[in-house]
């Protein structure tokens, strides 16, 4: 049977021609440059492994866009990694154990069961850095900067930092005594801010009026930073642990204001992003003509603690795919080459050798091949002028 | 450029029963989406443009960011998931009920049961949190006709007056949820456009005061 969709690739699967390549390329390694001038680490961790170490903590959502087979030697269920950040986390807290503050970067395809986001991708060139050891607010607006910086080396500009915290919310459903079942389905509708919704779902449930204004004031309470202020007026009293999240919400706000140079914060107390994993201030960047977040990141410390260790964690990670098409700027042309006649001369092929070891690429030409220099990339052209070989240009 | 807003509505019932609160926050279209075939209606106000699409699109527009705002009926967002977009506001309008309804005494005999809908999922969501196990038969419209011609045994639908269900021999069984339309928003709009988007939303809310004060 002639089957003529064989080039089709799956839903959600791209691929990338010379030029693309050579970008991500590009990219790729001006990226590695920037972590490894902050001090940060490349590790390469597995694109396979066993299914349990892969989703540590991380919950039901990364279980979903996790492509999964067996182990034909083991018997065992491994998983194709749909998220960079456990697999860093484990070598921090299994393979490194530093006792000083550990800074690491990773850069490969992730895949995903399901296709998320605008681009309907389900294969990510996942790039992050994470930083271990330290629970500070300088660590996650280290980490914020550094998220920054990826973003502004892609070429995208005029970037929104969307910052909130998951211990408010898990400080105030505490306080109110919410089951593990109640959290989830009140969260599930702070996340879409569906105030009729809430409000309803408040009025079942056994609590006190301070408690459910509390609770709902949450999805009203986003905007710049003096959002911040609001909330101590109208969650006070909402418990130890929701304060001491809002002061480090505001910390971490104050420092990021010095630090990250201009950039427009924006607040948000019902933006949960990776509740189910996250542990304190979670953020997401976003530029205009985007209607979702561009990279993304916060705070899962003691995340490492199967792996033999908990410590602080805080990282951020985004698609470069993504941002190559959003980012606006310049792109270093794919280099011409330098085709070489189809001769068989001693000098001639000293010269080409010279000319690759001096970094130009040479292509050598066949006698009588098909198809013109330039597809073959070629600007530029090997002559013997009587004495030696030099390149002249195509004409 | 960044700060004009796109709102996606869908005609019929939900453009005719959005306008007058549109009209409360100062926007008036200037074509009417009945005679008017354009897709993009502009309005008094440059900054404001509304996209006509059908209701079933309009959570899609949102969610990507192809519209800031939307109003979606609860019962496309229940169907769509409602991932990736704000729904802070009831406009309490286009109002009815998301049912199940058949032939009095339909699908009692036990068995698997057989229904037609065209919302797949919130009818999938509905029978599973009643721990029943049923089958469904996609359809796009002329849901009441599946039971009578033995398509199915029962049909999960809006339901407003009931005299299609009525004049087809049918008669509601269950109700399903309450359904009204919502405001949406994209939320990439709701924090790069933070202030148009929240005196918006603030001036939607008090029409809708207006308009509750009135009926009551």
């Amino acid at each position: 049977m002639v089957d003529d969709n064989r080039w089709l690739l799956p839903e959600g699967i791209e691929e990338l021609l010379p030029e693309q390549a050579w970008r991500l390329e590009v990219l790729r390694r001006e990226l590695l440059d920037l972590y490894r001038t902050w001090g940060y680490q490349l590790v390469v961790p597995p694109l396979i492994e066993h299914l349990d170490s892969l989703l540590v903590g991380t919950g039901n959502d990364l279980d979903l866009q996790t492509f999964k087979l067996i182990d034909q030697l083991s018997g065992r269920l491994l998983g194709l990694r749909a998220d960079m950040t456990p697999q860093a986390a484990r070598i921090d807290a299994h393979r490194l154990r530093r006792e000083a503050p550990g800074r690491l970067c990773y850069l490969g395809t992730v895949l995903h069961t399901r296709p998320t986001g605008f681009s309907g991708s389900r294969s990510l060139m996942q790039a992050g850095a994470e930083l271990y050891g330290h629970a500070g607010p300088e660590a996650d607006v280290e980490i914020m900067a550094l998220m920054l910086e990826t973003l502004a080396l892609t070429g995208v500009r005029d970037v929104q930092l969307d910052l909130g915290h998951v211990g408010i919310y898990r400080g105030l459903a505490q306080d109110a005594g919410l089951d593990a079942d109640q959290e989830a389905a009140l969260f599930d509708a702070l996340q879409r801010k569906a105030l009729p919704e809430i409000e309803a779902f408040l009025g079942g449930l056994d609590l006190s009026t301070a408690q459910r204004q509390r609770l709902a004031a949450l999805a009203d309470l986003n905007g710049g930073v003096e959002v911040l202020e609001e909330a101590r007026q109208r969650l006070r009293d909402g418990g130890a642990a929701a304060q001491r999240a809002l002061d480090n919400l505001q910390d971490i706000a104050g420092l990021a204001a010095r630090r990250l140079g201009g950039v427009s914060l924006y607040f948000d107390l019902a933006e949960l992003r990776g509740y189910q994993y996250q542990t304190g201030a979670v953020f997401a960047a976003f530029v205009a003509g985007c209607g979702e977040e561009i990279a993304r990141g916060g705070r899962y410390d003691d995340i490492g603690q199967v792996f033999g260790r908990a410590r602080p964690a805080t990282g951020f990670s985004t698609d470069l795919r993504q941002l190559m098409q959003l980012g606006e700027r310049d792109w270093p042309a794919l280099p011409g080459a330098i085709l070489a006649p189809a001769e068989e001369d001693e000098a001639l092929a000293d010269e080409v050798r010279r000319l690759r070891e001096a970094g130009e690429s040479v292509v050598r030409q066949f006698a009588g091949q098909a198809g013109t220099p330039a597809e073959m990339g070629c600007d530029r052209v090997l002559r013997w002028n009587g004495s030696a070989w030099v390149v002249e240009p195509l004409s | 450029m960044t700060d004009s807003l796109t709102i996606a509505l869908s005609k019929g019932r939900i453009f005719k029963e959005t306008l007058p609160l549109l009209a409360h926050a100062g926007v008036e279209p200037l074509d009417d989406p009945e005679t008017s075939r354009k897709l993009i209606l502009d309005t008094n106000r440059d900054d404001v443009k509304l996209v006509i699409i059908r209701a079933s699109d309009v959570p899609t527009y949102v969610q990507y960011g192809a519209a800031d705002l939307g109003v979606a009926g609860k019962d496309v967002l229940m169907e769509h998931g409602g991932e990736g977009v704000y729904e802070p506001l009831d406009l309490e309008i286009a109002r009815c009920r998301l049912m199940v309804a058949g032939r009095r005494g339909a699908g009692e005999g036990g068995g698997r049961l057989r229904i037609a809908t065209k919302y797949v999922n919130s009818t999938r969501r509905h029978y599973a949190a009643q721990g029943q196990q049923v089958e469904i038969i996609k359809l796009y419209g002329s849901m009441e006709l599946a039971p009578l011609v033995g398509l199915s045994d029962l049909i999960v639908d809006v339901v407003d007056t009931g005299n299609t269900l009525r004049a087809n021999g049918l008669e509601p069984l269950e109700h399903i949820a309450d359904i009204s339309s919502r405001l949406i928003v994209n939320r990439a709009a709701m924090k790069r456009k933070h202030a148009r988007v929240k005196a918006f939303l603030a001036q939607m809310a008090e029409a809708v005061q207006e308009r509750r004060g009135r009926a009551a």
